[in-house]
């Protein structure tokens, strides 16, 4: 293998083995490869997985859903998907414009690890697990422990992220709903993001909640204490009420161009209370 | 595992590493290509298949112009690596018409206005190409979201939905011309508008000499700092593709650039040390792949950084270092100054009287074509292709830099994907036309979207102290304004800001008492240059906010206030000019009028509903209004023009005003085309060439409708002048010209020249019609007294927007601007120039901020989307200007001043908050909201 090598497998198999035999750089839609490669750059090895086609795409299982790494936003708007998935949806219509909805996927949002990636919130809240495969074997992971820190992974470089699992709600159905804030309407990092899925009783009260909030710490986070004080309540207008600036202290924003780290902490104290609310009263995300 | 495969791995990897041909489909026509499969879909089209009509603003995914349909679906293909386009259908906007036949999106661009410079209007029909093909009938929404991907400067997004959904059957179509000849008045369709739509038409970044040497810049990363180059020798041994490396040294006349023929103060490559991040240090030449490859960590140079001076305050303080050794004041580059009556006087006695301190920060142009070109040495001169506002400006520029006289450099425009401002200064040309010059080599130089935002010149930030006063009856009786504007590392435009902005600060009011003060002060920023409005959009967001503090302590309504004081004929301002016509301010605040009071009715009664229903959500109308001088100020800038007609009876316009897509390659024919009475069809125009145009100046202090217009009527003027002295006819003959003749009649007698019998010119010309025209001024006194402009424009414009009182968010929900445009030549361009104004406007307001170092592309540094946009719609006021063309006179800069103070006092009416800093950015929105509430609870 060389500095410029660039490979193209079409098979999983022949990717990991090209993956253990060397570190190379893995791209799957290249909308965050390129733009991080903008301006005078020596050459590199590439692995592009974009011809693996069996990595792409939703499939219902008896678990829940399995998504394919390559699987795009598109592909999360175009699929027909139960309401716990309503969030995720929400949030590929937000990302960027159509051109990064047709091509950006979701292994690689996961994979990028940006504060601000979209997808992590809703993944989060739908307490999803992570495939890893290597030529060694596959494991699991929670997506909580994928996010090792800011713009880190437990992916180990011999690695790739295969798919995606998400679980059946344990009881009841499950809704879900997902608020991004940004200083613009298309085209637009987010300030903080939101992600809220209700596993609801069959008598509406909250069995489980899931609450998630991105870019307003390192990596995106559950906020287990206000999950805790969610569970139980009817899900009912006013369930936003619960909400109280307590249960954000495990976030810690920073100030950067885009706000500063006080009001990213409120903001995402209103946008939770908009989410729960907006559950409670729609009965589905709106 | 590796076992279980088919072959060995070594087999396998083989086959993944086939590097060698590849098939693409493109535009049905089936490709195979010898191609790196890492390559971006957008090189392997504009280099490998010359297919340049897919555009590159960023290669990053974040402006759109590169959007294809890849299968059907659009996608950047700045983001596409082309292994993964194997075997797939890719198309491109080539692939839109029939021959020369548009397709019915193209067609309702066109008519519609859609495509201003153009540069965006390829990846918008291959989005809306998506949406066509994919929705039958789409609505606005689906129209907006399909294209919300692409950004565009220049339209504001408005004329683009409306063709969009006229070609979905979904709209109507545009207002229908009246004026079939296209003269004064004619929605002319952009006479250049065909190549904007189909994909040909050649920016900066699309033709390139085959043996062209490609050239990069290296770049300061340290604000101030001092370097040495060490051995070059090893670099290039390393890198064999590198053919030469250029320092200062090699330089062969002055090298400095700046605006000011006095004042050239920046290097083309810096000499040893850097003013800022971003200053050229040293010139790459080599070949692409090479350039590409090479990084600033590759090349021997040592920095030593120093102290940097990055705001006002420090600058201005004697122990920071001075930065430039010819000034008089330290790090002050000029004071500008007009004073009238006795300010502080009037204002100690004034009824009412009310203080600001308004901050703006860096605001960066964002035309979506990064600088681009290449220059060519042809026998002892030197050619430069490159995009920009100012040919003639350049071409000064670039023989300075040789040492060569004037006549040995030649500037052809490119076709220019946007500039406001940001185009005017030299960028690559002067180190262009040295590389060309030193190897015999055609040199092509594209800047990459951060280069581009590094290198060039920004809006200046500023920060303005201001004390307006009135008496009880609501008259202006003083005003004290100083403004200090950061100009970065070199003076580029600051003089002109400087100078500017005290003549402005009254706004469009009637002030007598006026201490007007302003100071561009160095620090080790970015240069900041020449954005739409030369400071004059930073003072009225600080004046205008004044107007509303006022109103309010007076307890009279914004616009009435404003309206008491409008500036009217008759009037002097602070300069002691008196204003003799087309003073429209009053008259533009009279049209928006019975709609303020409407929208301020309704936005109460929502705000009221809204507190009963407990939503956060308020809704707030504001109004803005402005004047502008169009022009240099108090500086001779004449425009000549040329007319010709041939031996066949062909009538060509020589246009040197450079169209950066507001459409000045439409309107100077239209104004040739009212003044010899002709259809502006049958004109041939040759534009943007210093070989073949006369000087007209440059695109810029929304001169060239009024000052290069004027002189296309005396040159058509001059031309039929000479057709009635050789045909011997009185000056009410009527001329008409004919295949080979023109004839001339007077009294029912035609008399008639035979063209073939002349004699012609070099260019083909039998007869010429030159004139020039410099407006009318005079130059100011110590105390800014005389006249600075032959011409003002005004403007009122009133927006709505919703604020979120719990998250801070503002969304412009629609804007009503009112301008004074003298006579609007072309009303469909003038509208665009309103939209564009207004988005740019609106993103001064809530989101534009540009820092160095850390806001460098386009998704950390962000422009309105379509999303962003209020409705807007445009009253035209045709309060005709004697000395411009037919009345004419500018809109490019008005557009934009008076809507980010609109935005501002709408969200004060909205909320009671009042902000003092732009952009009003979400979380400085919810600060000035609590402060306001906690306030009002304090009273
Ligand atoms: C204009 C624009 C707007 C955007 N807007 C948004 C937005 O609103 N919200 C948002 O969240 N994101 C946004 N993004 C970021 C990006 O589009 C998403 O993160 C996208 O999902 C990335 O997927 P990709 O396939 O393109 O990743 P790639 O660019 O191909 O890869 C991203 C990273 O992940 C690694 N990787 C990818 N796939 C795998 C895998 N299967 N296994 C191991 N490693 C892998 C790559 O090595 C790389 O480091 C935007 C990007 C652009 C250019
Ligand atoms: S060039 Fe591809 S999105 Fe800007
Ligand atoms: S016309 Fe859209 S960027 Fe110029």
């Amino acid at each position: 293998m060389t500095a410029t090598s660039y490979l193209r497998p079409r098979d999983l198999t022949a990717a990991l083995d090209a993956l253990a035999g060397a570190p190379m750089t893995v791209l799957s839609g290249g909308t965050d490869h390129f733009p991080a490669r903008v301006g005078p750059r020596p050459p590199e090895a590439v692995l592009d997985i974009g011809g693996i086609d069996a990595l792409r795409g939703i499939e219902e299982t008896v678990a829940g859903h399995r998504l394919g790494a390559r699987t795009t936003w598109m592909d999360v708007i175009e699929a027909d998907l139960p309401p716990h998935f309503d969030a995720l949806k929400q949030a590929a219509r937000e990302v960027g414009g159509m051109q990064i909805q047709n091509r950006g996927t979701l292994g690689g949002n996961l994979c990028n690890a940006s504060p601000a990636a979209d997808g992590t919130p809703c993944l989060l809240a739908a307490d999803a697990m992570v495939v890893l495969a290597s030529a060694r074997g596959e494991r699991r992971l929670p997506l909580a422990d994928f996010q090792a820190g800011y713009r880190a992974t437990a992916r180990r470089p011999d690695e790739l992220l295969t798919a995606i699992e998400v679980p059946k709600p344990a009881v009841g159905s499950a809704r879900s709903c997902f608020l991004k804030l940004g200083a613009r309407h298309y085209l637009v990092i987010s300030i903080a993001m939101v992600a809220a899925t209700l596993e609801v009783t069959p008598d509406g009260t909250v069995a489980a909640a899931r609450i998630a909030v991105g870019a307003c710490s390192a990596t995106a986070r559950r906020l287990p204490a206000l999950e805790a004080a969610l569970a139980g309540r009817p899900v009912a207008p006013g369930l936003g009420g619960v909400v109280v600036p307590d249960y954000l202290d495990d976030l810690s924003p920073i100030d950067d161009v885009r706000a500063s780290a006080d009001y990213r902490r409120h903001a995402a104290g209103v946008l939770i209370a908009r989410a729960l609310e907006c559950l409670a009263t729609a009965g589905k995300g709106a | 595992m590796a076992e279980t495969l088919n072959g060995s791995p070594k087999d396998r990897r083989a086959e993944m590493e086939t590097n060698g041909f590849l098939g693409l489909i493109v535009n049905g026509v089936a490709h195979r290509l010898d191609v790196p499969p890492g390559k971006r879909l957008t090189r392997v089209l504009r280099e490998d298949l010359g297919l340049t009509g897919t555009k590159v603003g960023c290669d990053a995914g974040d402006c759109g112009a590169c959007t294809v349909l890849l299968d059907d679906r659009q996608v950047c293909a700045c983001l596409v690596p082309v292994g993964q386009a194997e075997g797939r259908s890719v198309r491109t906007v080539e692939g839109l018409a029939d021959g020369a036949r548009l397709n019915r999106l193209q067609e309702a661009f066109w008519k519609h206005g859609a495509a201003q410079c153009g540069i965006c209007t390829p990846g918008m029909l291959m989005a809306g190409m998506e949406l066509l093909e994919r929705t039958a009938r789409p609505t606005r929404d689906q129209a907006m979201d399909a294209l919300g991907g692409v950004l565009c400067r220049c339209t504001g997004y408005q004329k683009i939905v409306e063709a969009m959904l006229d070609a979905a059957g979904n709209g109507p179509a545009p207002p229908v011309d009246t004026l079939p000849d296209g003269g004064m008045g004619a929605r002319v369709a952009r006479l250049d508008g065909r190549a904007k739509l189909d994909g040909t038409e050649r920016y900066g970044a699309d033709h390139w000499p085959a043996d062209c040497l490609h050239l990069r810049v290296v770049r300061s990363p340290y604000a101030h700092a001092t370097f040495e180059i060490g051995d070059l020798a090893p670099v290039h041994a390393r890198f064999p593709g590198l053919h030469r490396i250029l320092t200062a040294k090699d330089i062969p006349g002055v090298n400095g650039f700046g605006i000011y023929p006095d004042i050239k103060d920046q290097p083309v490559l810096a000499p040893g040390r850097v003013l800022y991040r971003g200053d050229a240090v040293l010139a790459l030449l080599g070949d692409r792949e090479t350039i590409d490859g090479l990084t600033d960590e590759d090349l021997p140079i040592t920095w030593t950084e120093k102290p940097a001076v990055l705001d006002i305050d420090t600058a201005l303080d004697p122990a920071s270092p001075p930065l430039h050794d010819r000034l008089t004041e330290h790090n002050v580059l000029i004071r500008g100054r007009v004073r009238a009556g006795e300010a502080e006087e009037a204002l100690g006695i004034c009824a009412a009287a009310a203080d600001t301190r308004f901050d703006t920060p860096f605001v960066e142009h964002g035309y979506i074509e990064p600088e681009a070109g290449y220059a060519v040495r042809v026998g002892d001169r030197v050619h430069v292709y490159a995009c920009t506002q100012a040919p003639y400006m350049d071409l000064d520029e670039v023989a300075n830099v040789l040492g060569f006289d004037k006549g040995r450099v030649r500037i052809v425009p490119t076709a220019c994907g946007g500039g406001f401002g940001g185009k005017l200064d030299v960028s690559l040309q002067p180190i262009l036309a040295v590389a060309a010059w030193l190897t015999d080599r055609p040199v092509r130089y594209v800047y990459d979207r951060p280069e581009s935002m590094r290198a060039s010149t920004k809006r200046h930030p500023a920060r303005i102290d201001a004390r307006l006063g009135a008496d009880a009856d609501g008259r202006l009786k003083a005003l004290r304004l100083h403004a200090d504007f950061d100009t970065g590392a070199y003076a580029s435009w600051g003089p002109t800001v400087a100078g500017r902005v005290p003549v402005h600060a009254t706004g469009p009011y009637r002030v007598e008492n006026v201490l007007a003060t302003s100071a561009a002060i160095h620090t080790n920023q970015c240069p900041s240059g020449a954005f739409r409005g030369f400071g004059v959009p930073q003072s009225a967001l600080a004046t205008e906010g004044l107007m509303d503090d006022l109103a309010a302590r007076l307890g009279i309504d914004p616009l009435e206030f404003r309206l008491r004081n409008a500036l009217r004929p008759g009037d002097r301002t602070a300069t002691g000019q008196v204003l003799e016509r087309s003073v429209g301010m009053a008259a533009c605040l009279e049209a928006v009028a019975p709609r303020w009071k409407d929208w301020r009715a309704d936005a109460q009664a929502a705000n009221a509903a809204a507190r009963v229903a407990g939503s956060p959500m308020r809704r707030g109308v504001g109004v803005g209004c402005m004047w502008y001088g169009c022009g240099n100020t108090s500086m001779s800038n004449p425009s000549h023009m040329r007319v010709t007609v041939d031996a066949a009876g062909r009538v060509t316009l020589y246009n040197g005003a450079v169209d950066i897509g507001q459409g000045t390659y439409t309107i100077m024919p239209q104004v040739c085309a009212e003044t010899l009475g002709v259809p502006v069809s049958t004109l041939a125009q040759v534009t943007g060439d210093t070989d073949a145009t006369l000087d007209a100046g440059k695109t810029s202090a929304s001169r060239q409708t009024f000052v290069s217009g004027r002189a296309v009527k005396e040159a058509s003027l001059a031309l039929l002048a000479e057709i009635r002295r050789r045909a011997n006819a009185g000056p009410a003959a009527v001329i008409r010209f004919e295949e080979g003749a023109i004839l001339a009649v007077e009294d029912g007698v035609e008399k008639r020249i035979d063209l073939s019998g002349l004699p012609v010119g070099a260019d083909g010309a039998v007869l010429e019609g030159i004139a020039s025209f410099d407006p009318p001024t005079t130059p100011l006194d110590a105390d800014g007294q005389g006249t600075p402009y032959a011409t003002y424009g005004f403007a009122a414009q009133i927006a709505e927007v919703v604020v979120d009182i719990d998250l801070g968010t503002v969304k412009p929900l629609r804007i009503l601007a009112a301008h004074d445009v003298g006579r609007a030549v072309n009303p469909t361009m003038v509208e665009g120039q309103i939209h564009g104004g207004v988005a740019q406007g609106l993103g001064l307001a809530l989101m534009e901020e540009y820092l160095p170092g850390r806001t460098e592309n386009l998704h950390d540094y962000l422009i309105p989307t379509f999303g962003d946009m209020p409705e807007i719609e445009c009253l035209l006021i045709e309060d005709e200007e004697p000395e411009g063309p037919y009345g004419a006179k500018g809109i490019g800069e008005p557009a934009l001043v008076p809507t980010a103070p609109a935005i501002l006092g709408a969200i004060r009416h909205a909320t009671g908050a009042v902000v003092r800093r732009v952009p009003a950015l979400p979380h400085r929105v919810l600060t000035a909201i609590r402060e306001a509430d906690a306030e009002a609870a304090s009273r």
